[in-house]
């Protein structure tokens, strides 16, 4: 890959009083991957998004994206990427489509009604779109929320765990959205608490532990940590999500 | 970037007056307390208070005005609040749009808000035999400095919707703006009230403006007290102001 990576960052360090969240954290990611940072609730992955998408200043350290640096291009910063942080940000007085139209008007683009209509029907919202955002269900909400983040096509997306607190229908829905967009070339960071939302959508994994990255590689690379793998023979029953699944119909819609 | 602060403005203001739209009752609250007040103090109180002739409708009105706009303002501080408690808040600070148009959205709106509840309160007020004989000019200052202690107290009601922990923070700090009339030639005459409070009465901003809404429109002489007025509105909205902003910088640094 000759092309700079969408994210850098280099000895980053945050603290608030005498806590220490992010104690010198060193991460490059690679454009047009989708990078998984997974940590344990605490761990410091908000901070990090939230310094990446300048929203808070780091004490030390640098951070870059798509080239920019966070503290001294933030307009730059803010033009290249978007954000989609732990709790739905919609609108909840306006309508889905009124959502979307607000989101595209502040990007000033051109037929910000059209860019919404497309939105919509390609997030499985158009039935909703002249409805409230009070009245949509996590998922949609969800939807929603990922959908404004896509408008302007940013070529850098924060996705700050965006599965927690959803059902096991909506998380698959997400997955599949991000699996889209990386697709299309866009760069993803992602944070999570799930191990298994990292191995399933992630090119490459780092571990946020204690402010700090203590391991960082594709699946393959972090497994190679481990002892050898030994082969033994076990009845594979089907997880209590699979049972789910088959139970409400199995198409991961939430019809 | 600048080039986009009217656009985004526009845009952001059209986004919470939809907000009023769909929630008219915060218009209506607002104007019903002092509608209350206008017809208490006129039908219970006003028999047994003696103001220097004239009806007490035309000398209260002035003073139910400024508790309308004290009390209209505190929901700028609540949808503020409910933007930064949200969420949305963020998504607009990380996105490319001119920094101060987040709030000058929510300025404007209330500005628009609190000129309806005036106008409810005034059309009230009218049914209640409230006249005046003044001319386009003097309703036209008049609806100027209800603009400019609006907007002061708007800027005001911005800190604690940027700061507030909770909900009941956000909605605490309006109360003594509410009740500043009240120690004010709003309801009764300064001069029958005891010595420090009377001092205090006529040396705080609501008695100059009071005494200027009311002198415009019965097409009096507004002397000194316009310029007092009109003084304590810039005032107060500069230093409003420059609070709000600086406290917006601390939140988004």
């Amino acid at each position: 890959m000759t092309k700079t990576p969408a994210i850098e960052i280099a000895g980053l360090t945050k603290s608030y009083g005498d806590h220490a969240v992010l104690g010198g954290v060193d991460l490059s990611v690679p454009s047009g991957t989708v990078f998984a940072l997974l940590g344990a609730n605490g761990a410091g992955k908000t901070t990090a998004v939230k310094i990446l998408s300048t929203l808070l200043r780091a004490d030390g350290g640098t951070a870059a994206v798509n080239g920019y640096d966070v503290a001294t291009e933030a307009a730059r910063v803010r033009e290249s990427i978007s954000l989609t942080g732990q709790f739905a940000a919609v609108d909840e007085i306006l309508t889905g489509r009124e959502n979307l139209v607000l989101i595209a008007q502040l990007r000033h683009l051109e037929d910000a009604g059209g860019i919404a209509d497309d939105l919509l029907a390609r997030f499985e919202l158009a039935d909703a779109a002249g409805r409230r955002v009070a009245t949509y269900s996590g998922g949609m909400r969800r939807r929603l929320d990922i959908a404004m983040s896509l408008i302007g096509d940013p070529p850098v997306l924060f996705l700050d765990e965006p599965t927690t607190g959803l059902d096991p229908q909506s998380r698959i829905e997400v997955w599949k959205t991000v699996r889209e967009l990386a697709g299309q070339g866009a760069t993803v960071l992602l944070t999570t608490q799930y191990l298994d939302e990292a191995e399933h959508l992630a090119d490459r994994i780092a571990i946020l532990h204690e402010g700090r990255i203590i391991a960082n590689g594709t699946l393959a690379e972090l497994k190679q940590l481990l002892p050898p793998t030994k082969v033994e023979y076990v009845e594979k029953q089907p997880t209590l999500e699979d049972i789910f699944l088959a139970v409400v119909g199995h198409d991961g819609r939430n019809k | 970037m600048t080039t986009y602060v009217f656009r985004d403005t526009a845009v952001l203001l059209k986004r919470s007056l939809r907000h009023i739209l769909r929630s008219p009752d915060t218009i209506i609250t607002t104007a019903v307390t002092p509608i209350a007040m206008l017809l208490l103090f006129v039908y219970v109180f006003g028999g047994a208070i003696e103001v220097g002739g004239g009806n007490y409708v035309n000398y209260l009105l002035p003073g139910i005005l400024l508790i309308t706009v004290a009390s209209g303002i505190a929901y700028t501080a609540f949808r503020l609040f409910t933007d930064v408690s949200g969420g949305i808040f963020e998504r607009f600070q990380s996105m490319p749009i001119a920094r101060s148009a987040v709030l000058w959205g929510h300025v404007l709106t209330s500005v628009v808000a609190n000129l309806i509840s005036l106008a409810l309160v005034v059309l009230v007020a009218v049914a209640m035999g409230f006249r005046s004989g003044a001319g386009v000019l003097a309703w036209l200052a008049v609806l100027g400095i209800l603009v400019l202690f609006t907007l002061a107290l708007t800027w005001l009601a911005v800190i604690p919707g940027l700061t507030a922990k909770s909900i009941d923070g956000v909605s605490g700090f309006s109360y003594p703006l509410i009740f500043l009339p009240f120690i004010s030639s709003a309801f009764v005459p300064t001069s029958s009230m005891p010595g420090p409070v009377r001092w205090f009465a006529q040396h705080q901003p609501v008695t100059s403006i009071v005494n200027t809404l009311r002198n415009l429109y019965a097409a009096q002489p507004v002397g000194n007290d316009g310029w007092i007025a009109v003084a304590w509105c810039v005032g107060l909205l500069l230093v409003a102001y420059a609070l709000a902003m600086s406290t917006y910088r601390r939140k988004i640094a």
